[in-house]
């Protein structure tokens, strides 16, 4: 399938590497706070270019195909047959994009709030940024584990000095979930090279004859590796943690990104590599998946935290994607991948939102707002439109995906489409009470009335965001023509057994 | 009778060190001038490593009647031990000038044990094996008590001592054994001996086991670790720093010596033991390193866990596994030097950094160091991508490809608690704030530099471990070809 060796930098490289060589120049310029404005200068430049060069592979993206397009192979360690190997197909190219658009606005919503070690703190968002894109883009197992373990490090380290004041407790057992479930993909890596005679190449493996036996074991662990990172009930009780302590930009990222590898991850391994085991063990991931749409979307609704309420919401709007994927059919899998991107979109506008209030009143609880609206009303009409794409208004990008998953899931089972459906009823109940409460109202104490509407800058960046909401939700085409090839022939990979005897 | 010289073209570098070494003591003796000293013993490291280079030949060298070989693997494993002892007196000038510790003693004592360690890494007999070990056993229990005032110091060097001497007559009794089964001391006989068969199972697994548990001692893993964490925190951070380092490749080679030169008809005697052993050594040293507040105790008990991780290497009886168990303790000699050197370099103005508490908010203090050490302890806890993962993984993939895939999981598992405690230390640098007395360090440029460059390579041989993982392949198989 991948044939031709280039030895140029291509786009992907530079994807990868232009923000993480930013990163590192950043922190070249020194530890102090002396240079903070040439950094975050620096930081916008990098992670602007670093979103411009990933452009090009939209515009130049064959979407007629489903073979890997830009692909890249070098040696890398030739002693273990590990290739630097890149390329996109339609389901990962998006991602790219995303993580590098979601960067950029993450520079930009931390422009003036971070005053400590502003340069270590963009370096590790570019360096983070990177490492993403690494992950998206890697065809090799070893090298996408090496991307997929490296990304804990820029987190890790974000959450733990950025964070409120239970960042520590919340950074390590971010980074411990995430590394039990990732070591025991790795030693399935190793497992994998040698049933396909040698080779790392991922590709290779979605074609290697498995036993049911092997198949079950690989699915367990590529299942662990994963779900972790989705996360799916009930291994999701990281992120609450992670997503109240991170400092604004680090829940954006771990929202809008992170997890999207995690069920990026059941696309690239799971499915192709053992569709026999997914098949047969497709009803605990729809079970697992319903599960947290109702009953995660109930735990939302008694949140007294902005941010852990968001938190929630994101498992529940996680599970649509992972039920979506285990319905075999392109409707679901397409609403599932057009969920990943909404939910981007989504979650990264709501915890800004969050972070725009935090900001001035530096409480997370809802209980402390009230009446924002009043002293804030054009952050109020911002933080209606993304409530409402949270709960899945028609228009936004937040309804198309469910609503695809929830067609998808009626052509197989009915009452899977009815559960999920409740979803719609959730999702408005508590994104809506919560808006109510914290927005609407008499004005609730003197923090309130004291907050000053948005800056020219925050209006910039969830300006942006609004359009793609909206931009999404009216004309989803382009997005599904792209990955449509890409989802047909994964479906068509999966309908076929790889059984060996 | 003629008396035929034995070729000493590949025992150069061992003439050379101790000439030199003896020099050494002379000059001082003579001259009373430290600042002699320290050049010397740098000009004895640098040129006994061209020396190496130079006699270096692909084929496999016996010499002495065959009590000496020397291979691929031999060169690489000096080479790497000088460059451990380098980095040691190097980190450790200053940390002995001010504990007016910067004696002639300690540039001997570790040339002497360096001598020890060339000696074993090349022994191809018993004796010479033996020889080589007790040289180096005997260099670091006096190193060990070079703070004569020290109550702490001399508390572990004796018990350092005494339970060395135990694990000398283990090992000799084990010897003795197989003496008594084969007729020979000498490892290659001893092999063609054991391979030719007739021999009695029964004292050959004997004499085995005694002869891995006095090896188990020597490279310090479970159950016969109990010595480590005692003589780690006891001896000065310069010294804790040396015998943390450059002895692990001579434990190496004296393992691969010992068990696959030697006694590799026995492989599914030794295999067995040495997997239980990896397993407690990554239980017990992963478990309880979580609870330690000394740094030095802590290393220690996580060099107990990476010695077991490096068993499961050779363990494994195969080439991919021998290959990855010397990749594996060059990737941990790199590191142990890197972390013990920042525990040595920060020890100043009277302070030993000791306690990990003492590393409180190093970030805000010294960026640059705290970065360092951030890459040493993720570079140990086995994340990518630095080498201390491809260590781990060389191992992995070697354990999978024999077979072993319950003891791959089992390794893994203990990798991730093992993060946590390495997690703790990054986040001790990142994210506490430092303690209101904590000092600023001066940079000392040359350690500093040295530092950087450690530090930097374990972050560089993670990103492209190819030419470490070709030199390994190399030297292995041109020892065992």
């Amino acid at each position: 399938m991948i044939e031709g060796i280039d030895l140029g930098v291509g786009l992907l490289s530079l994807a990868i590497w232009l923000p993480i060589a930013a990163g590192v120049l950043i922190l070249a310029t020194g530890g102090d706070d002396k240079s903070a404005d040439g950094q975050r200068t620096l930081a916008l430049l990098g992670s602007v270019l670093g979103f411009l060069v990933t452009l090009p592979l939209w515009t130049g993206f064959d979407a007629a195909t489903s073979a890997m397009q830009f692909v890249e192979v070098a040696d890398w360690v030739p002693m273990f047959n590990i290739h630097y190997r890149l390329g996109v197909d339609g389901i990962s190219m998006p991602f790219i994009l995303l993580n590098s658009f979601t960067t950029v606005l993450v520079v930009l919503a931390a422009w003036v709030v971070i005053k400590e070690r502003t340069g270590q703190y963009m370096a590790a968002f570019l360096i983070q940024s990177g490492l993403l894109n690494g992950v998206f883009a890697s065809l090799d197992g070893i090298l996408f584990y090496v991307f997929f373990e490296a990304m804990l490090i820029p987190l890790y380290l974000i959450i733990g000095m950025w964070g409120g004041p239970n960042r520590v407790y919340a950074a390590i057992k971010f980074f411990l979930y995430t590394l039990l479930g990732s070591l025991l993909m790795l030693v399935s890596l190793l497992y994998l090279y040698f049933q396909s005679g040698g080779s790392f190449e991922i590709l290779i493996w979605h074609r290697v004859p498995l036993t049911m036996f092997a198949q079950t074991l690989l699915f367990i662990a590529f299942f662990f590796a994963f779900a972790v990172k989705v996360p799916m009930w009930p291994v999701h009780t990281w992120l609450p943690d992670a997503h109240v302590e991170a400092p604004t930009g680090g829940s954006v990222v771990l929202a809008a990104i992170t997890l999207k590898v995690g069920a990026y991850g059941f696309l690239r391994f799971i499915l192709p590599i053992v569709p026999d085991a997914s098949h047969e063990y497709a009803y605990i991931i729809v079970t697992l998946s319903l599960i947290a749409v109702v009953y995660i979307g109930l735990v939302a609704l008694v949140q007294s935290d902005m941010k852990k309420l968001i938190a929630y919401s994101s498992i529940a709007h996680m599970g649509f994607v992972t039920l979506g994927f285990f319905l075999f059919n392109p409707l679901g899998m397409e609403g599932g991948l057009i969920q990943m991107i909404s939910h981007g979109f989504i979650s990264a506008a709501m915890f800004l939102c969050v972070g725009v209030m935090y900001d001035r009143v530096h409480s997370r609880q809802i209980a402390d707002y009230g009446g924002v609206a009043n002293t804030m009303p054009r952050f109020a009409a911002f933080f209606m439109l993304f409530a409402m794409a949270n709960a899945g208004l028609p228009a936004t990008s937040g309804f198309v995906g469910e609503f695809m998953v929830i067609l998808g899931a009626v052509q197989v089972n009915f009452w899977w489409a009815a559960l999920a459906a409740t979803t719609l009823i959730f999702g408005a109940s508590y994104t809506l009470w919560m808006y109510k409460r914290v927005v609407f109202g008499p004005i609730g104490n003197e923090h309130v009335a004291k907050m000053k509407d948005i800056d020219s800058r925050e209006f910039v960046v969830l300006g942006l965001l609004a359009i793609c909401v909206l931009g999404m939700g009216l004309y989803p085409l382009p997005f599904t023509e792209v990955m449509h090839t890409s989802v047909d022939n994964l479906l068509a990979h999966v309908a076929h057994s790889k059984l060996a005897y | 009778m003629t008396f035929a010289l034995p070729d000493l073209n590949p025992v150069l570098p061992e003439i050379f060190v101790l000439g030199m070494t003896c020099a050494i003591l002379l000059i001082d003796a003579l001259f009373k001038d430290r600042d002699l000293t320290y050049p010397l013993t740098l000009f004895t490291l640098v040129f006994a490593a061209a020396i190496t280079v130079f006699t270096s030949v692909p084929q496999v060298q016996f010499t002495f009647g065959g009590q000496f070989v020397d291979d691929a693997m031999a060169d690489v494993l000096k080479l790497m031990g000088y460059f451990a002892t380098l980095a040691v007196v190097v980190y450790s000038r200053p940390y002995l000038v001010e504990r007016g510790l910067y004696k002639v003693e300690f540039f001997a004592l570790a040339l002497f044990a360096l001598l020890g360690m060339m000696v074993m890494i090349s022994a191809n007999h018993f004796l010479t094996l033996y020889i080589g070990l007790e040289l180096l056993s005997l260099s670091l229990y006096a190193l060990v008590a070079l703070q004569r005032d020290s109550a702490q110091a001399t508390e572990a060097a004796m018990k350092y001592f005494v339970l060395g001497a135990l694990a000398s007559g283990f090992l000799l009794y084990g010897m003795s054994l197989l003496y008594g089964i084969t007729g020979t001391l000498e490892l290659s006989v001893m092999a063609q001996l054991l391979q030719a068969g007739g021999q009695d199972q029964m004292v050959l697994a004997f004499g085995l086991v005694f002869l891995v548990a006095g090896l188990g001692f020597k490279l310090g893993v479970a159950p016969f670790h109990m010595w480590v964490p005692d003589i780690y925190q006891g001896a000065p951070s310069a010294v804790t720093l040396f015998i943390g380092s450059a002895p692990k490749l001579a434990a190496f080679a004296f393992t691969m010596r010992l068990l696959v030169d030697g006694l590799h008809p026995a492989v599914e005697y030794w295999q067995g033991m040495l997997a239980v052993m990896a397993v407690l050594s990554l239980a017990i040293g992963n478990l309880a390193a979580i609870m330690q507040t000394n740094i030095k105790r802590m290393l220690a008990y996580s060099t107990i866990s990476h010695m077991g991780f490096l068993l499961l290497g050779i363990m494994s009886g195969t080439f991919a596994g021998y290959t990855a168990g010397m990749f594996y303790v060059i990737a941990y000699v790199l590191m142990s030097l890197g972390s013990f050197g920042l525990v040595v370099y920060l020890s100043r103005n009277g302070l030993e950094a000791e306690n990990i508490d003492d590393f409180r908010g190093l970030n805000s203090r010294n960026p640059w160091l705290a970065a360092l050490m951030a890459i040493l302890m993720f570079s140990m806890a086995g994340l990518p991508p630095f080498v201390g993962f491809y260590a781990k993984l060389a191992i992995l993939q070697s354990l999978v490809g024999a077979g072993f895939v319950w003891l791959a999981v089992v390794a893994v598992m203990f990798s991730l608690i093992g993060a946590f405690y390495y997690l703790r230390v990054v986040k001790v640098l990142y994210f506490d704030a430092p303690k209101p007395d904590a000092p600023v360090y001066p940079a000392i440029p040359d350690v500093q530099a040295l530092l950087s460059i450690n530090g930097l390579a374990v972050l560089m041989l993670g990103i492209m471990p190819q030419p470490l993982i070709t030199l390994c392949t190399y030297a292995m198989q041109m020892t065992l070809q």
